[in-house]
């Protein structure tokens, strides 16, 4: 017998095995849903099929009031937010990380500074976002890239440092000047960073993008989920949780996927 | 007296209190091939940093034709190391041509005409070192020999005047670094430069040089291991034929 961390499952049983928690989380919820149902059929906790099922067309098709898409509309307003948020950030963060980790005059006067920055906890801020920038989309941003750029810069400034000395030394003694170092070494060396980076820093994204809407917004999938929740309204709130674990999932490997294509030389083995 | 290329007048260079280089002083002429040895901590690398610019003397002097060396590496002294002397995130060809664009001033990008000339040199000098076959790859697909042809490459296209070498091929196997030998020696009679190497393997250096300095302690307190540094203890000029295989041109 094999030592088990030398066994690997073969192919077909490994997919297998990776639904296997799935089909049980949802046998468990079925099975229980149904024995509440049966107490009372009026229980709203754990909703059975048929009720997420007319939930979910409510939410998919148009409000006869406004004519709109509830499920699209929050997706819309989320993702909006959300994309402008990470954008700022990404670029932000990248700007930081690199005048951080390639000029010691910077990092000198800025190091700790953005160090502190990070460390103050997002939320306990907010107050001061909705009080400076208003109710509007301004503050729901500002929070996410407060809460993620300092992050992101932090770590672009440790992997600008993990580049070799000798690389550095090699471009010089090429004739580089500080600036041509930044933008034909240390900037193609970081970019691939940038989005592991942004990748991580997606799911911190969400939270802060969450409770910014479900404290101050009309639209949005964390509005709709805290609006809903008076209601004990599980049918609707449990659909958004995985649409919305689902955009988290997808966005994540799209991200990946980018990062594959735009920089094939990443990975690829030891570096030379 | 004559001004020499490279000289170092009553050098020191301390880490604290661990002395590593004290009273070194040489002199090197235009054109030679200096190979040091010495055993590990002997303070060779520190020379040759010092040389790189990365470095400076906490006494003494170093000239550069008489003048004192830069205090940061630039574009009259080129280097290859032993290892990451390429840049992984680009190609063969892409790695020879920063060798020439890193001067241009915005984008460190040349377009058009000028690209095209330096595409016409990079690729002239893979040929040279016996790379064209693999302009399209990325460093991480080429074994450790390609890749020190590549950085030799990748150096000498920026025409420096002194080309400083770091244990450049410690790591490959005894065949391919006598191909590498050969290369090196040939591209230093071509192109008329002055090579500082650092090696550990003394035949390499008997091998390769016309000039063979040994950094070594001249004092040594047992107690006190680090109270001392290195000096050339010794300065042998060697005949350019040591290299067999090849035909003084």
């Amino acid at each position: 017998m094999k030592r088990l961390i030398n066994l690997h499952p073969p192919r077909l049983p490994a997919l297998l095995m990776a639904l296997l928690p799935f089909v049980l989380v949802f046998f468990v919820y079925v099975t229980a849903s149904n024995e509440r149902l049966a107490a009372n059929p009026d229980d709203k906790i754990l909703p059975a099929m048929t009720t997420f099922s007319r939930a979910i067309q409510k939410m998919t098709s148009p409000d006869p009031r406004s004519g709109q898409v509830i499920l699209w509309l929050d997706t819309a307003s989320s993702l909006e937010r959300l994309g402008t948020a990470i954008g700022i950030s990404a670029l932000l963060g990248l700007v930081l990380g690199i005048s951080l980790g390639a000029v010691p005059l910077f990092s000198a006067g800025f190091s700790s500074f953005v160090a502190s920055l990070s460390m103050i906890p997002p939320m306990a801020v907010l107050p001061i976002l909705f009080i400076c920038f208003g109710l509007g989309e301004l503050s729901k941003i500002v929070l996410i890239v407060f809460g993620v750029a300092p992050v992101i810069a932090r770590d672009l400034q440790g992997r600008v440092q993990e580049i070799p000395r000798e690389l550095l030394i090699k471009a010089q003694t090429l004739g580089a000047s500080s600036w041509t170092i930044v933008v034909r070494v240390i900037l193609p060396l970081v970019l691939p960073r940038l989005i592991e980076a942004v990748r991580l820093s997606l799911g911190a994204a969400w939270l802060f993008l969450i409770a910014a809407e479900a404290i101050a917004s009309t639209d949005g999938l964390g509005y709709r989920i805290f609006l809903v929740r008076r209601y004990l309204a599980m049918d609707v709130i449990l659909p958004y949780v995985i649409w919305i674990t689902a955009l988290a999932y997808v966005s994540d490997r799209c991200l990946a996927g980018i990062g594959r294509l735009a920089f094939p030389w990443h990975n690829r083995g030891a570096g030379a | 007296m004559s001004q020499s290329f490279i000289e170092a007048k009553n050098v020191w260079k301390r880490y604290g209190g661990n002395v590593v280089l004290e009273r070194l002083s040489l002199r090197i002429e235009e054109g030679e091939f200096c190979v040091i040895v010495g055993a590990s901590g002997c303070g060779k690398t520190t020379f040759l940093r010092m040389l790189l610019g990365e470095e400076t003397p906490d006494q003494g002097q170093l000239l550069l034709n008489g003048a004192p060396l830069p205090t940061e590496p630039d574009a009259s002294r080129g280097v290859v190391f032993q290892r990451y002397s390429v840049f992984p995130h680009l190609t063969v060809l892409g790695n020879v041509l920063l060798g020439l664009e890193l001067k241009a001033p915005l984008l460190g990008r040349f377009f058009g005409a000028s690209r095209r000339a330096a595409r016409t040199a990079a690729s002239e000098m893979l040929e040279r070192v016996g790379l064209a076959g693999a302009a399209g790859r990325y460093p991480a697909e080429l074994s450790g020999g390609m890749q020190q042809r590549l950085a030799l490459a990748q150096s000498l296209i920026a025409r420096p005047r002194l080309l400083l070498l770091d244990e450049p091929f410690g790591a490959l196997d005894p065949g391919i670094r006598h191909d590498m030998h050969e290369l090196v020696t040939a591209l230093w009679r071509e192109q008329g430069l002055t090579v500082v190497m650092i090696t550990h393997d003394i035949k390499e250096g008997f091998a390769l040089g016309t000039r063979l300095f040994v950094f070594d302690k001249v004092r040594v307190d047992a107690q006190a291991p680090h109270a001392y540094g290195s000096r050339v203890t010794y300065d042998l000029p060697l005949h350019q034929s040591a290299t067999p295989k090849l035909a003084v041109a």
